[in-house]
């Protein structure tokens, strides 16, 4: 780790005066991810704009009948906030599936939104790694891959975005808020992360000096049927292998509306709104839900068989969605894998 | 064996403290954080640190090391590496620790030459320990790099008959009758192969040394993260030419070591010549990647040939094992004899080899050979099992054998019949239904399924002294090791039952090498060694005291010999009459004498050896549930079925077999360090991603001791549990998502892709 100046900030715009007038400067929210990464010396920010005393870590109410979040309002206040409980489960319970209580207790919503890969070359300096250091090649395109994606990948880079909130955002169609050097502006969540490309170092859309004031989300909460499936290594305190976030409107036995997302498989919580459409006016059945995974998974690519890479997250990312789907419509958990909801009710 | 914990006997005094669940007298210390580890210390002047630096290649020659760069950063006072150090000892066999493989130990910063990814390259000294990691983390070292081969399948061609020459590696016994033919001519067989990839022991605390240099000509007071502080010792004295004087070894607690604190660290090497080079105190600790470049338990491949008769009884038993080792060393496990000594067969084939791929030296870790040979024949016995139609315990019960079949020895003791008998019945295993995918639970596959162990129950030399004060305490010294297993209390037990004494007057004290010389702390031989040297120390003091007793006026116990006396409650009293009593105290104020001392040793005895076979046992038993659709096994319940001789305290020993099961699971469903061979590196280098259990993962584990206590195998009736608990539980796992699924597993861990 270098060293490094710090700032505290006080208000949004003086945070964003304050990192755009220093070179190599960075945001610093709850600390859980960067200041990994500055100990493994991936990250060598020679100054820190800390967002801690920012007047953003509120959660409120919105006229349109949604919530904002506010981006310095730690995961596990959000979780656990009333409202979000009542009427956004799903994003409470995909929060509580991330990390353990002491990060979630320390990570930030906008933090959680910027935390980077969790590939294992991004965090290897003696391995080639072009998130990392563009040009000079992907380790994860031959090597062990269990971490990284089927599906948006590049040749330049296979890496996921591994946040478990992101995905139930991304299903919740949440909007980002952000106030950059020019103002403010809103982004769609699914315009927020990015694929890899040829620009496999960009993680996001976020301009130069951007920084997250809040999340917000709209009315619809589909408090009545959501499920978030995460499969992984172990029953808690592992990234998802893969995982699902589902948000059901039901009509009768009828999918009114139906929005969806994946985690685990690649660059961006990954929604798929032609398959989304296939749900909707139909009832639910194993055929309809087996049709709308294989859709999913219809360009998908594996780098690689046996369980060190990744190919087999292609047929157990189909299986997750029929899974999720037949969970959110029945709304019955008593098979649900997930050790951690399960034994912590 | 209930599972209730008795308060420890504080008030009432009675010589029978050995066998109960007694707490650990360090436990408030290590809770309270007040228990100092290795990296903890603190020295008497200013401590610089030192930050390893290791290689990002596998194989190749560093050509520049840019060290001035760092060292004209200010508070940095010094980088190691192969261009400064001096010239140390010479022969391979100064740099051989007691549990060395054969070969050429590794050299820290020797050579130009690597031979390994991660190996340390060079060392950063600082002022702070902030400024050594940023230094550390600028130093640029270039590289020719040479090509390597980190992969087993791809180096087999090349494999040897693993050679003598580790101390306890036994090579694979002997062929019997004609297996070729056995095997062609068997009604029922199967064959099978199983295997493993490189799994590292990763103790919560990270190997550290502190020195503290006490300005007295090359004098150290050296504490290091280790499981054996003498084995440091000699290590140090031979290479850097020191007096045990200068390089005393001080490890009051270990964090956690399973085999990777056997042999001496590189960190220890390296804060030894920084201090002499300095002449300055220091610490030096590895990080969490780092402690991936030590021994890893080697990747294996298995391969298992049975045939049975019509009525299940064994006809032919062929087990190979292929592992890795490093260019260098030959680093030997004990894997596939257990096979022999666990079944009788009259045609048998066993064959161990090794073969070099470039990576560090493997190492032991937890029931080093025998967790891996245990999966493989327990779960091979299972698909015997089903072959010949036979339930998998019957199976077992059927090839049961008395005699160690390797050596055509009796057992010291084996009661590995009553481990199946009361974990079946605690399981309730008659209510199994043998078909596979036959049991359910909702939308879950129950699968059931069972596998057993053993493992050496062995004695090394070991020392102890004990000191008897006139107020009636008792100090009890040797420099054995307590990595969490519960020496300390368990030598606390012996001492206080052995002179009568409660425990709250007894103190006992390891991890320093100004005490009696002990083995290192592995191979399940500490309690058995340790403890019996101890109870001889105390038995040595009552003879002291009982003649001292005889000395005073109107004493009661004269004429008494030693073996007609006990010690109980703070007297010396004779067994017959027990109202002969005098207050050990009052032995010692009548005497004058401040304090009474006596040594005791331990150690093998050679003529038990040539007659026995000495072995503990475990049966476990495990059900799994699976959800098949999505891979996912949940280990629900298991019941571990130990016989391990004399259980000094049930409940230390309890959460040794328990850290055991769990650890099964971890291998079975877990544990894999992810090697690149394009990189030649292990890429999952952190706890994030190198798996290991959560609390979530773990439910109902349930520890079953048999009564069974061996006089032959130990002084003090103990065989020794640190091992045993383990053996077993993946094979068990496999063959319960067998029972479950239909499906056979044989390659660990058993990860959510290979069910689906
Ligand atoms: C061991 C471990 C296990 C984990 N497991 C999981 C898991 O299972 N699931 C999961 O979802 N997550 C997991 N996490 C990740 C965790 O959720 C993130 O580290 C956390 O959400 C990051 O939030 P933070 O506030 O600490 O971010 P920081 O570390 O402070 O920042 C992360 C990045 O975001 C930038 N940033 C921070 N705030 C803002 C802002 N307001 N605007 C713009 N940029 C900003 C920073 O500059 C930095 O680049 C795990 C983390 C660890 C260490
Ligand atoms: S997948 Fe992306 S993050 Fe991983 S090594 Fe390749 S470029 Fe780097």
């Amino acid at each position: 780790m270098n060293s490094f100046t710090l700032t505290q900030a006080t208000a949004a715009d003086e945070a964003v005066r304050d990192l755009t007038s220093h070179d190599g400067a960075a945001y610093l929210g709850g600390g859980t991810n960067l200041v990994d990464l500055m100990k493994y010396n991936l990250e060598r920010p020679s100054h820190l704009t800390s967002l801690g005393m920012l007047p953003l870590a509120d959660i409120t109410g919105l006229p349109d009948g949604g919530l904002r979040l506010g981006a310095l309002a730690t995961n596990a206040d959000t979780a656990w906030h009333p409202e979000v409980e009542k009427r956004y489960p799903l994003l409470s319970q995909t929060i509580l599936a991330g990390a353990t209580p002491q990060l979630r207790n320390a990570a930030t919503n906008g933090g959680n939104l910027n935390q980077r890969t969790r590939c294992y070359y991004f965090y290897d300096l003696a391995a080639p790694c072009n998130k990392r250091e563009p040009g000079t090649g992907c380790s994860a395109l031959t090597g062990p891959n269990r971490v990284c994606g089927v599906l948006g990948t590049s040749d330049s880079c296979i890496a996921t975005q591994p946040s478990d909130m992101c995905v139930a955002l991304a299903a919740l169609e949440a909007v980002v808020r952000v106030q950059g050097p020019d103002g403010e502006r809103t982004i769609k969540f699914q315009d927020y992360h990015r694929l890899p490309g040829d620009q496999p170092e960009k993680d996001n859309t976020l301009k130069p000096g951007e920084l997250v004031t809040a999340i917000d989300l709209p009315a619809e909460g589909y408090a009545d049927h959501f499920v978030y499936l995460k499969l992984r290594d172990r029953s808690s305190y592992a990234f998802a292998l893969v995982s699902v976030a589902v948000g059901l409107k039901m009509n009768g036995d009828t999918i009114e509306k139906a929005r969806f997302a994946l985690g685990g498989v690649a660059h961006k919580p990954w929604r798929d709104q032609a398959a989304e459409q296939l749900l909707e006016g139909q009832k639910p059945s194993p055929d309809l839900f087996r049709q709308v995974a294989a859709k999913v998974f219809a360009e998908a690519k594996g780098y690689g068989e046996g369980s060190l890479h990744n190919s087999f997250k292609i047929e157990l990312g189909k299986r997750a969605i029929v899974r999720a789907l037949k969970q959110a419509t029945e709304m019955q958990y008593e098979v649900n894998p997930n050790a951690f909801l399960n034994s912590n009710p | 064996m209930s599972q209730t914990i008795a308060t420890p006997p504080t008030v009432r005094l009675d010589t029978d403290v050995i066998g109960r669940p007694v707490s650990r007298p360090e436990g408030p210390a290590k809770v309270s954080g007040a228990a100092k580890y290795a990296a903890e210390f603190s020295v008497t002047g200013p401590l610089w640190y030192g930050y390893i630096v290791s290689s990002p290649i596998a194989k190749g020659k560093i050509t520049k090391i840019y060290a001035d760069e760092v060292l004209a950063i200010p508070g940095v006072q010094q980088v190691f590496s192969h261009e400064n150090v001096p010239s140390l000892a010479w022969f391979d066999r100064s740099y051989k620790d007691q549990v060395a493989p054969g070969g050429s130990p590794f050299r820290p910063l020797h050579e130009p030459e690597i031979q390994f990814s991660q190996q340390p390259v060079a060392m950063v000294v600082a002022e702070t320990f902030e400024l050594a990691r940023y230094a550390a983390s600028v130093l640029r070292i270039e590289y020719d790099v040479d090509e390597f081969n980190t992969d087993l399948k791809a180096a087999a061609s090349k494999s040897f008959d693993a050679p003598k020459g580790k101390t306890g590696f036994l090579p694979p016994p002997k062929p019997k009758g004609d297996m070729d033919a056995a095997y062609a001519d068997a009604p029922h067989k199967v064959s099978g192969e199983y295997t493993h990839r490189a799994q590292m022991a990763n103790p919560m605390e990270m190997f550290g040394t502190t020195i503290d240099w006490l300005g007295d000509g090359k004098k150290m007071k050296i504490y290091d993260k280790t499981q054996g502080a003498p084995n440091v010792q000699q290590y140090l004295t031979k290479i850097f030419g020191l007096s045990k004087e200068e390089a005393r070894i001080i490890s009051r607690f270990t964090g956690g070591g399973f085999g990777a604190g056997l042999r001496p660290q590189y960190q220890v090497f390296m804060a030894v010549l920084a201090a002499l080079e300095l002449e300055h105190s220091i610490r030096v600790v590895m990080d969490r990647s780092q402690m991936f470049s030590m021994g890893h338990r080697p990747h294996t491949i298995q391969n298992l040939r049975l045939a049975a008769d019509d009525k299940g009884h064994l006809q032919a038993l062929e087990h190979t094992a292929l592992a890795e080792t490093s260019q260098f060393e030959e680093e030997t496990e004990t894997v596939v004899n257990w096979s022999g000594i666990m079944y009788n067969s009259p045609n048998s084939k066993f064959d161990y080899q090794l073969t070099r791929i470039d990576v560090n030296t493997p190492a032991d870790m937890r029931a080093p050979g025998a967790a891996t040979g245990s999966f493989a024949i327990e779960s091979a016995i299972d698909e015997m099992a089903y072959a010949a139609g036979v339930d998998p315990l019957d199976f077992r019960l059927l090839n049961y054998t008395y005699e160690d079949p390797t050596e055509n020895k009796p057992f010291s003791s084996k009661r590995l019949d009553a481990c199946y008998h009361e974990g079946a019945a605690r399981f309730g295993w008659e209510q199994r239904t043998p078909e596979p995918r036959s049991m359910r639970d909702g939308n879950m596959l129950v699968g059931w399924g069972m596998a057993a162990g053993c493992w050496d129950a062995s004695t090394q030399k070991a020392a102890a002294k004990a000191i008897l004060h006139a107020d009636g305490t008792l100090v009890v010294n040797s420099a054995t090791n307590d990595q969490g297993a519960g020496t300390y209390v368990i030598m606390t037990q012996v001492a206080a039952q052995t002179l009568g004494l409660p425990m709250a007057q007894v103190k006992f004290n390891l991890g320093d090498t100004e005490f009696p010389e002990a083995p290192i702390q592995g191979g399940s031989w500490t309690a058995n060694s340790v403890g019996t040297a101890v109870q001889n120390a105390c038995q040595e003091v009552g003879k002291k005291l009982l003649k001292l007793a005889q000395d005073m006026d109107d004493s009661p116990l004269k004429g008494v010999d030693f073996e007609d006396v006990q010690f109980a409650n703070g007297c010396l009293r004779a067994n017959e009459d027990v109202s002969r009593s005098v207050a050990i105290t009052d032995i010692l104020a009548a005497s004058g004498e401040a304090k009474i001392e006596a040594d005791g040793k331990a150690g093998p005895n050679p003529a038990n050896l040539l007659k026995y076979s000495m072995h503990s046992h475990n049966a476990v038993f495990v059900e799994v549930k699976v959800d098949e659709d999505l891979g996912t096994v949940h280990v629900t319940r298991v019941v571990d079925a130990v016989a391990a001789g004399r259980i000094l305290n049930p409940k230390t020993a309890r959460s040794q077999v328990l850290g055991g099961v769990v650890w099964g699971i971890s291998m079975a469903l877990m544990e894999e360090a992810y090697l690149n061979n394009d990189l030649g590196r292990y890429v999952n280098h952190n706890y994030a991603e190198y798996h290991i259990p959560v609390n979530a993962d773990i439910k109902k584990i349930d520890v079953i001791f048999v009564e069974e206590e061996d006089h032959i195998a130990s002084a003090i009736g103990v065989k020794g549990v640190g091992e045993v608990g383990m053996l077993g539980v993946a094979a068990a796992i496999c063959n319960a998502v067998y029972h479950a699924t239909g499906k056979r597993v044989r390659e660990l861990p058993l990860t959510i892709d290979k069910l689906l």
